[in-house]
């Protein structure tokens, strides 16, 4: 298995390893629910050096990523950041991932850490024609995450310089800041926990020397270290999607009611405007050019707006995703079956009982007609029936 | 290296058993610290019914946890004359007083059992 930097820290910290992806990971240290609940209510420190980082760079690179990724790439402007999908030509989805345009012709994306092979050798695939490179530099990177209210107080006092860029930083937007100790960091107010945070990117080097600085900083207000257990109760009460739970291969962005993210509307691109050095957004919109995926994804499209209008004529096989909640009892976990009566409608994507609701909740793909939200469905948990009702997502969400 | 009492005879699957479990007397269950541990929180507790006779090495409960599920096994033959209505609320006894509060159900013993010592168990684990 290979070792995240932190390895030795996680060990000290008396954490329970698992192999995840090939790496070994803590999956608790304190407690499942005590580190959950530690990031809704102070914060929490993730160490997900697993999570894979390419970086495409060259004269093409925008015009190869918009060419590559369901979501405009053109359009993204430095400093900000996007979730997208790595579609097939069918419209299944390869990977989820998250772009950042660190410059004009310079994109990081990060992928699962489950499939940075496969993307790295897609998009190398998908820029053939085009000038620009595509490298996985996962294992010279430690990605370090700091979530929830109290993560942007921490992340401020770790910087040297660049605390107020920190504290600034809307939503998916990312800087660069100098952290005590002189060291480098590329910060992103990004995350997977339905909380606000961050996801600080360094170098593997630096990996001890930040963690500790975060414990030192944050365990005064509430930080406590987190591991893949409380990282995935968190996800799934937020109604966030797992690659390889609510996306695969075999689904659309639309079966799992992300179609926001395949962007197809006219946009203003960034460009440069002759001025050496110089960006600035085209004045008027441009059209999206050609990506992988969609003529399928356009056929999807209309597939999910004429399952919406009329959800009991989607054909047997279609799935939309859910949430679910159920009774304090026996949690659904992933993979078993969902009824609606004597129908199977479905089958469980992610299930786990739920920290903060105080009962077990769950995403699940089923038939259009089991949808709607109210519905009882039943789902079996080894042999037995429990109950859980349709409830929009998502499951929890921060108070403003 | 989780803490193994010396004074409860044990099994495999990790349970601990207090008391000699010679038939005739009422034996106290429960899981192992090192299997707390593996679980993580325990969020829900299946208890087998007052009442009912259990089988040695068969599953008579569950124990849920954010990760994973565990089944529950009686390490003795008999019947259940007690559980630990305290976990149906306060099922985390388990993880922080796995050999104390965290007891699961008491049975009263039918036949011979076949369980192990603290140090063959102790062994078992390492």
């Amino acid at each position: 298995m290979t070792r995240s930097p932190l390895h030795d820290e996680h060990i000290a910290l008396g954490a329970t390893l698992v192999d995840f992806a090939g790496w070994d990971m803590p999956v608790r240290y304190a407690g499942d629910v005590a580190e959950h609940l530690a990031v809704r209510t102070a914060a929490g420190l993730f160490d997900i050096s697993h999570m894979g980082e390419i970086v495409v760079r060259g004269a093409d690179a925008a015009a190869g990523l918009d060419a590559a990724v369901v979501s405009g790439a053109e359009r993204l402007a430095i400093g900000r950041a996007k979730y997208t999908h790595l579609c097939t030509p069918g419209g299944g989805v390869i990977d989820d991932l998250i772009v950042y345009r660190r410059d004009w012709d310079h994109f990081l994306i990060v992928a699962n850490a489950s499939n940075v092979e496969t993307v790295t050798a897609e998009l190398a695939e998908r820029f053939a024609s085009f000038d620009a490179t595509v490298e996985n530099i996962t294992a010279e990177v430690s990605l370090i995450a700091v979530q929830g209210p109290k993560a942007v107080g921490i992340v401020s006092a770790m910087c040297a310089s660049g605390a107020d860029d920190v504290a600034m930083l809307k939503n998916y937007t990312w800087c660069t800041v100098l952290l005590k100790g002189d060291i480098h960091a590329m910060v992103a107010r990004t995350g997977y926990t339905g909380e606000d945070g961050f996801e600080l990117f360094v170098v593997a080097a630096d990996a001890v020397e930040v963690w500790q600085l975060a414990l030192e900083l944050g365990t005064p207000v509430g930080l406590i270290p987190c591991g893949l257990s409380a990282r995935d109760t968190l996800r799934l009460e937020a109604g966030m999607p797992l690659y390889g739970h609510e996306l695969t291969l075999a689904t659309t962005p639309y079966d799992a009611g992300l179609g926001w993210v395949v962007q197809t509307g006219a946009a203003r691109v960034l460009e440069r405007p002759g001025i050496e050095g110089a960006v600035a957004l085209s004045a008027e919109p441009v059209e999206r050019g050609d990506f992988v995926g969609r003529e399928a994804l356009s056929a999807a499209k209309e597939r999910a707006a004429a399952t919406q209008a009329d959800p009991a004529s989607a054909p047997e096989e279609s799935r939309i995703l859910v949430g679910l909640v159920g009774s304090p009892g026996r949690a659904a976990r992933a993979g078993f079956a969902v009824w609606m009566g004597e129908r199977q409608v479905g089958i469980v994507s992610s299930g786990a009982p739920s920290p903060t609701l105080g009962v077990p909740v769950a995403m699940a793909m089923v038939h259009p007609s089991a949808a709607a939200v109210g519905t009882v469905l039943e789902i079996d948990v080894r042999g037995r029936r429990e109950t859980m009702t349709v409830t929009a997502l998502p499951l929890y969400s921060r108070a403003s | 290296m989780s803490s193994v009492p010396a004074d409860l005879l044990y099994t495999t699957e990790h349970e601990w058993v207090s008391g000699d479990a010679d038939p005739g007397s009422v034996v106290t269950i429960g899981i192992t610290e090192h299997a707390a541990d593996a679980l993580g929180d325990v969020v829900y507790v299946e208890l087998p019914p007052v009442g009912d006779p259990v089988t040695a090495g068969e599953v008579c409960g569950e124990l849920e946890s954010s990760k994973a599920v565990s089944e529950l096994y009686s390490p003795v033959t008999g019947t259940v004359t007690a559980v630990n209505e305290g976990l149906r609320h306060g099922p985390g006894a388990i993880n922080t007083e796995p050999y104390e509060s965290g007891w699961i159900f008491k049975v009263e013993v039918s036949e011979d059992a076949v369980l192990i010592d603290a140090e063959a168990y102790a062994e078992h684990i390492a």
